[in-house]
């Protein structure tokens, strides 16, 4: 991993990105020139949301036919699922609770959906749904501010008591198949966890996670843009100023108005192009 | 479904079929490990970007206290100075970076020194004469444009538990009054 705009000093201990203008550390090797016909809207969401979930469908080791559940429908799990397609899979599952989420990934990555909320025990389904063998890959693309666990929640979210609440984690781990995958690229603290890595031992998966490698994976990306095979800035929902950032992050997090995207948008000089993004990218 | 032997024989249950799965766009394309960039994750041996060399960049000037991890000696050629330490939470970061990752008291620290500075924040911004708006900082536009009864709600709640407060409070200096 390198260093990351605004990732505090586990990642460099740069201040964060989303500005009107920002110093570039390493300029002769770090940015890449986007194509000229590459929109803007495809090019910002290329520096984060889409290459970390094609990532985590890379990292899952995905092999013709295998069945994929990708835990989290925001703008990383959307993209997980539909570079699992590009990856050869046989079938491909998204658990959400947010129902406008999920109806959007259904449509943009022809897959199953499942609403953990209408399920009992998250493992049992995956289990009933694959004939009782558990998923050949498992992508967690929530991290630590997960719903779906009281006791995840409370002791992760609200008493500090683990670096945040690995619900999905722990899903993955126990609904993925014996030999399986678990990728993770959903964001956790830096502390430890409570998953149960007993019955990883146990049913001998393999584990892969990172954070996105992106400039890696961009020239592929704009192969596949080029093609047709994805289309990233369909998932952009809102567009807002940056000086009303604090309304976008709330929209985002509090899931309001039908949010999935946002995109800041700066009033900074018009033949600035995007370098690098956070949570909400950020077109420069 | 309910037989427990219907996994018997099926390694890839309920997988689509080979025309519905190439009616989704781009199916495959990257099958071949060959096409997917970062396989294997790690290249060995290293890659070495084209005619780029590396020379150790002039070294950034430290004018502030930056804190740096005792677990590899130096700082970095170049590093942010917007938030320089100070105060209470500066005195705990401090504290935090004699510590390594390793150590679970670092990142405590760190938390609590994060939640110290927000309120050395609001501080500051009092004795600037600024008063700070948290509710607009929290999003308040956002909820009252698209969520008006969660935000009726939550305000509700939110009086009732301070008039909640606000009787127990009373009631209880009353009775001390009474005695």
């Amino acid at each position: 991993m390198g260093a990351i705009y605004g990732y505090s000093p586990t990642a460099g201990g740069y201040d964060g990105g989303q500005a009107e203008l920002v110093r570039v550390p390493m300029a002769d090797v770090g940015p890449t020139l986007i194509p000229d016909d590459i929109g803007d809207d495809d090019a910002v969401l290329r520096t984060d949301a889409l290459p970390t979930g094609y990532q985590a469908a890379e990292m899952g080791d995905i092999a013709e036919g295998d069945t994929v559940v990708v835990f989290g429908a925001g703008p990383v799990g959307i993209f997980a699922a539909k570079s699992a397609w590009l990856m050869g899979a046989g079938r491909v599952i998204v658990v959400d609770h947010v129902e406008y989420r999920l109806a959007f990934v259904q449509q943009y990555a022809q897959c199953e959906i499942v609403n953990f909320k209408d399920v009992q025990d998250m493992a049992l389904h995956i289990k009933k749904m694959t004939a009782w063998l558990g998923a050949d890959v498992c992508i967690d693309a929530v991290g630590c501010e997960a719903s779906g666990s009281a006791a995840q929640t409370l002791s992760g979210r609200y008493l500090k008591l683990q670096g945040g609440a690995a619900t999905a984690l722990h899903w993955a781990i126990n609904s993925v198949r014996k030999g399986g995958n678990v990728s993770i690229v959903g964001v956790y603290g830096p502390t430890f966890n409570a998953v149960p890595i007993g019955s990883a031992v146990n049913k001998g998966w393999t584990l892969c996670m990172n954070q996105a490698s992106v400039k890696r994976h961009l020239p592929r990306l704009i192969e596949h843009i080029r093609a047709g095979r994805i289309d990233p800035k369909q998932i952009i929902t809102h567009r807002v100023p940056l000086a009303d950032v604090a309304d976008a992050y709330h929209m985002f997090s509090s899931k309001l108005d039908n949010c999935i995207k946002t995109i800041l948008v700066t009033s900074a000089l018009p033949q600035a192009r995007p370098l690098f993004a956070g949570g909400t990218d950020t077109l420069h | 479904m309910d037989n427990p032997n219907a996994h018997i024989g099926q390694t890839h249950p309920m997988r689509r079929s080979r025309a519905e799965l190439d009616a989704i766009q781009g199916w495959g394309a990257d099958l071949d490990r060959k096409d997917r960039p970062g396989v294997p994750m790690e290249r060995t041996p290293p890659r070495f970007l084209e005619g780029k060399h590396w020379d150790q960049p002039e070294q950034q000037r430290q004018d502030i206290e930056v804190f740096v991890t005792p677990e590899r000696p130096g700082i970095t050629p170049v590093f942010g100075t917007s938030t320089p330490p100070k105060g209470l939470s500066g005195l705990l970061r401090r504290a935090a970076y004699h510590m390594t990752e390793n150590d679970i008291r670092h990142w405590l620290l760190l938390l609590l020194a994060d939640r110290v500075n927000l309120v050395e924040g609001i501080g500051e911004d009092l004795s600037r004469g600024h008063l700070p708006n948290v509710l607009a900082e929290m999003g308040i536009k956002a909820e009252w444009r698209h969520n008006k009864v969660g935000l009726v709600r939550k305000a509700a709640i939110v009086a009732a538990l301070a008039s909640a407060g606000y009787y127990l409070l009373q009631r209880r200096q009353n009775k001390l009054r009474e005695r």
